[in-house]
């Protein structure tokens, strides 16, 4: 049976695995900052220690974007 | 819109932007890049004014020594007090160095003639990075003795036995991998990120005005405008990754400082 051809790639396949990558930090960052903010609203005298560990969460969600940035470059 | 053959065409922003020639010294272990020597003025330039503000501290502070005060509350108030109260207090001289000098690299990338983040050169985020970690393994270590800091970090209390198979691994690769790897990358991404983003969007604006012919030259006016909107946004992430690098070594620290996790 001959192969037909119906679709190829062109370039790094790289940037689409780190597309993926970003899916989960993206909707992670904005449930975590909605979240925060809305608690800031409800109690605005929290802010400070909100806004803490807002950026602190953010880290970590991050963390995965990040990783997978690097896997880009490692994995070729 | 074939401007290729004579004008070079347009060249997207590479890798390589990050690796410019020595200009200094050449081909020896000491070499220079324009990098370096940026890094060089601004760290002569953040230590002259800090040095000129508090040279002779007074109880009424004249006009520069108000301003480099200002400059320590940013820390002082922003990271040291809201994260680790006045304990962090003798925190303070690492804090306020590495916030100072990661926003003075870090805002080179938009600075006129220099138009280059230091920080988006991993030499430089590795080192701040560094610190970090030693600043705040020490902290811990001096605090709880080498047997306990690792115990209270790697067996976390109030979890059933077994369990500690699949936690301390992830503690372990977390805190003591993790951290420092990400506080590099998350600085140096973001640099990096930013500064190809600029190249591309004024790359093309350069390439559609003088290069291209024809009514696509108008397609000049969008990519300008999304290069000064990403000008404006680099103005925050330079801040931001400041801001959130200081807030990180802070918290990592009051983590290893505290008692009971």
């Amino acid at each position: 049976m001959e192969l037909e051809l119906l679709a190829e790639v062109n370039g790094n396949l790289n940037s689409i695995g780190y597309g993926l990558a970003a899916i989960g930090p993206g909707i992670g960052i904005g449930v975590l900052v909605g979240k925060a903010l809305e608690g800031i609203a409800r109690q605005p005298e929290a802010t400070g220690v909100l806004r803490t560990n807002m950026f602190l969460g953010i880290a970590f969600t991050e963390a995965l974007a990040l990783i997978g940035l690097v896997a880009g470059f490692l994995f070729t | 819109m074939s401007g290729g053959e004579e004008g070079g065409g347009y060249v997207p922003p590479t890798i390589s932007e990050f690796f410019p020639a020595q200009v200094i010294g050449a081909d020896t272990w000491w070499g220079l890049t324009r990098i370096d020597l940026i890094a060089l003025l601004m760290t002569g330039l953040l230590v002259l004014f800090f040095l000129s503000a508090f040279r002779k501290p007074a109880i009424v502070p004249g006009k520069l020594q108000n301003l480099g005060e200002m400059a320590l509350d940013v820390v002082y108030v922003n990271v040291i007090d809201e994260v680790m109260g006045v304990k962090g207090r003798k925190y303070a001289p690492l804090l306020v160095t590495l916030f100072w000098l990661i926003l003075a690299f870090n805002v080179t990338g938009i600075l006129p003639m220099m138009h280059i983040a230091v920080t988006s050169v991993v030499g430089f985020p590795i080192i701040f990075a560094i610190s970090s970690y030693v600043a705040f393994n020490y902290a811990g270590i001096k605090e709880h003795g080498v047997g306990r800091y690792f115990k209270q970090n790697l067996f976390p209390p109030g979890v059933p036995k077994p369990i500690y198979l699949l936690v301390t691994p992830i503690e372990f690769i977390s805190t003591f991998l993790l951290r420092p790897v990400t506080l590099t990358i998350r600085l140096l991404a973001n640099m990096m990120s930013g500064h190809l983003l600029l190249v591309l969007f004024f790359g093309a604006t350069s390439y559609f005005l003088f290069e291209s012919s024809g009514p696509i030259i108008f397609a000049a006016i969008p990519s300008y405008l999304m290069g000064l909107i990403f000008v404006f946004f680099e103005i925050i992430v330079t801040l931001l990754q400041a801001y959130i690098f200081t807030l990180l070594t802070a918290v990592y620290i009051d983590g290893a400082l505290s008692h009971e996790h």
